[in-house]
């Protein structure tokens, strides 16, 4: 599809979401209410709880699309996201250090700061795991190996946890959700994820020239050390800063770059912008048909996107699987 | 340093190490622009490791490889890259773009953010007319043969209208119509005033393309010259281990290789 027709048509859907994502949910706010703001107490649930929910879906599921357009790019693999290769895992093991440790409570700032150390650390850890001359499974091991350490870790502290409270507050956040959510931690992931992004933008001529894999690439004059720099930059800062705020949401990263693929004809740095939409669209979808399931208590978004991804993780691994070995 | 002229592609006294392993040990030439200069050599001679070293992609243990008297590592890797075009040995197409597309590639040496400009794009179709891929620039790289493949990615090599080709093994795995095909496009751009650089395996396409033979052997110059001069059966013998007779068809010279030593 062409670039005059994607854009709009994403552009629309985004903002078609974003106004059903201010009226949907157990209440119903009809359009009506926006025009008469004081008179009307169901202006608050749009202010103070959907407005800020809304924004933090487009945020982050913009950062989580992003990274996976970016790392299936690098890696030359479709099934590459931040999750999958263990790196929300390590942003996840870092705010949940930060949590257990109550470093929270100097600051604000620590959560998203813990979390993005180990997202660097996680993306460091994956990309020199991988090294040179990187197989496509061989991303995947490496993600195996993360998600595991990462997941060891966060049970060593749950296992560690002072008291019952801590131990559910921990596992609450890690099903990820964009539930109870204020302008707060907006601002606290808005500007790394805003600057992650744009580290990512920046790789788009490599990850295009690297359709001719590492050698090919490399022959075009591009420096593949500064793309895994920017890549790793790009992705600690944007996906870790994500983890931080709403906890795990996986396989936005992977589904959104395999859906907008075929329409901007399989080039990665064509990718990137429209998976960030893509990705933003998906993530505000999922928290909108989260809030509408009639359940006792509202299904965490991540449990349902992983309910969603992992057949989808599956198909692609047996249509690829050729490929892929 | 003595022994090679500022210009062409060069090599003074190059010596590889990958692995602990010695893979060339003190490999002198200089190359011209306007020939076809083709390595030949038994597996694990270090022709390809000779070939990514001339590309500057490696970067020698010790000696200097350069261009035009200036050494090749001290080019910025994207001016470079619009001198010298490369052909890796395992081409490696990982997504299903178009054959435009991939082509595009090419010109990644001269573009920026913005994507191709118009005289990128007039660069492409000269390198998609001059390799005969115009009639598919629409369909899948995914979708060709590996003729029409082989022949893509060397328009993606040309795109960048670059003053030398060095390409690894460009005809494995080509019925032998189409290593003729390739052979006669790599005749035409060195005539173009083009440096073509290949590695290759098939000795008799060697003797009938180069205008210049490099036989490796053990990372070492065993001969280097014209074709009739490099590729002897004595050579042959002691960089191949075969017997080997060459005859004189009316279709150019034949390697007849009789059997192993």
């Amino acid at each position: 599809m062409r670039p005059a027709l994607l854009y709009p048509l994403l552009s629309g859907v985004l903002i078609l979401l974003f106004g059903l994502s201010l009226m949907a949910g157990p209440v119903w706010v009809p359009f009506s209410v926006w025009t008469t703001p004081d008179l009307d107490p169901r202006w608050a649930i749009i202010f103070e709880l959907r407005l800020p929910r809304a924004c933090l879906a487009v945020l982050v599921g913009a950062a989580l699309g992003l990274s996976g357009a970016a790392l299936q790019g690098y890696t030359r693999n479709p099934l590459a996201d931040p999750g999958v290769l263990g790196v929300s895992s390590t942003a996840a093991l870092g705010a949940v250090i930060a949590l257990y440790y109550g470093a929270t409570v100097i600051s604000p700032w620590m959560q998203p700061a813990a979390a993005m150390v180990g997202a660097l650390l996680g993306v460091g850890v994956l990309l020199a795991l991988s090294g040179k001359g990187s197989s496509l499974v061989g991303f995947i091991l490496a993600g195996a190996v993360l998600n595991i350490i990462a997941g060891a870790g966060v049970s060593l502290a749950l296992s560690l946890a002072p008291n019952p409270w801590a131990v559910a507050e921990i596992v609450n956040w890690l099903m990820g959700s964009l539930a109870d959510r204020s302008f707060e931690e907006v601002r606290l992931a808005l500007p790394f994820i805003v600057l992650g992004c744009g580290l990512l933008l920046a790789t788009g001529p490599a990850l295009d020239a690297l359709t001719l894999g590492e050698a090919g690439a490399r022959s075009l004059g591009v420096s593949m050390s500064r793309t895994r720099a920017l890549l790793a930059g790009g992705v600690g800062l944007a996906a870790g800063a994500a983890v931080a705020v709403t906890g795990v949401i996986g396989f936005v990263g992977l589904v959104t770059p395999h859906l907008i693929r075929p329409l901007v004809g399989a080039r990665p740095g064509a990718l990137l912008i429209p998976s960030a939409v893509g990705g933003a669209i998906v993530t505000l979808a999922a928290d909108i048909v989260v809030r509408l399931v009639p359940a006792a208590v509202e299904i965490k978004l991540g449990v349902a996107m992983a309910a969603v991804g992992a057949p989808f993780f599956l198909i692609v691994l047996l249509r690829d699987r050729s490929r892929l070995s | 340093m003595s022994g090679f002229s500022a210009a062409g592609l060069s090599g003074s006294d190059l010596h590889v190490d990958l692995g602990g392993r010695r893979i060339l040990g003190g490999v002198s030439l200089n190359l011209s622009p306007g020939q076809v200069t083709v390595i030949v050599g038994p597996n694990g001679a270090g022709k390809s490791t000779l070939a990514s070293t001339l590309a500057g992609l490696l970067k020698p243990t010790s000696g200097l490889a350069t261009l035009d008297g200036r050494p090749l590592s001290a080019f910025p890797p994207r001016e470079r890259a619009r001198r010298l075009a490369v052909l890796p040995q395992t081409p490696e197409i990982a997504w299903p773009v178009t054959v435009r597309t991939l082509v595009g590639l090419g010109r990644t040496p001269f573009t920026g953010a913005t994507g191709l400009s118009a005289a990128d794009h007039a660069a492409v179709d000269r390198a998609m007319q001059t390799t005969g891929v115009t009639a598919f620039a629409d369909r899948l790289v995914t979708t060709l043969s590996g003729g029409e493949r082989a022949r893509v990615l060397i328009a993606r090599a040309l795109a960048g209208e670059p003053e030398w080709l060095v390409a690894d093994e460009p005809l494995t795995g080509l019925d032998p119509a189409h290593q003729l095909d390739a052979a006669a496009l790599f005749r035409s751009l060195a005539d173009r005033g083009l440096g073509v650089v290949l590695t290759l395996h098939d000795l008799t396409l060697a003797l009938r393309l180069a205008d210049r033979v490099v036989v490796l052997s053990q990372g070492a110059v065993l001969a280097d010259g014209p074709p009739a001069a490099a590729l002897t059966p004595d050579v042959l013998r002691r960089a191949f281990g075969v017997e080997a007779v060459i005859e004189t068809t009316a279709a150019g010279p034949l390697v007849d290789v009789r059997g192993r030593l």
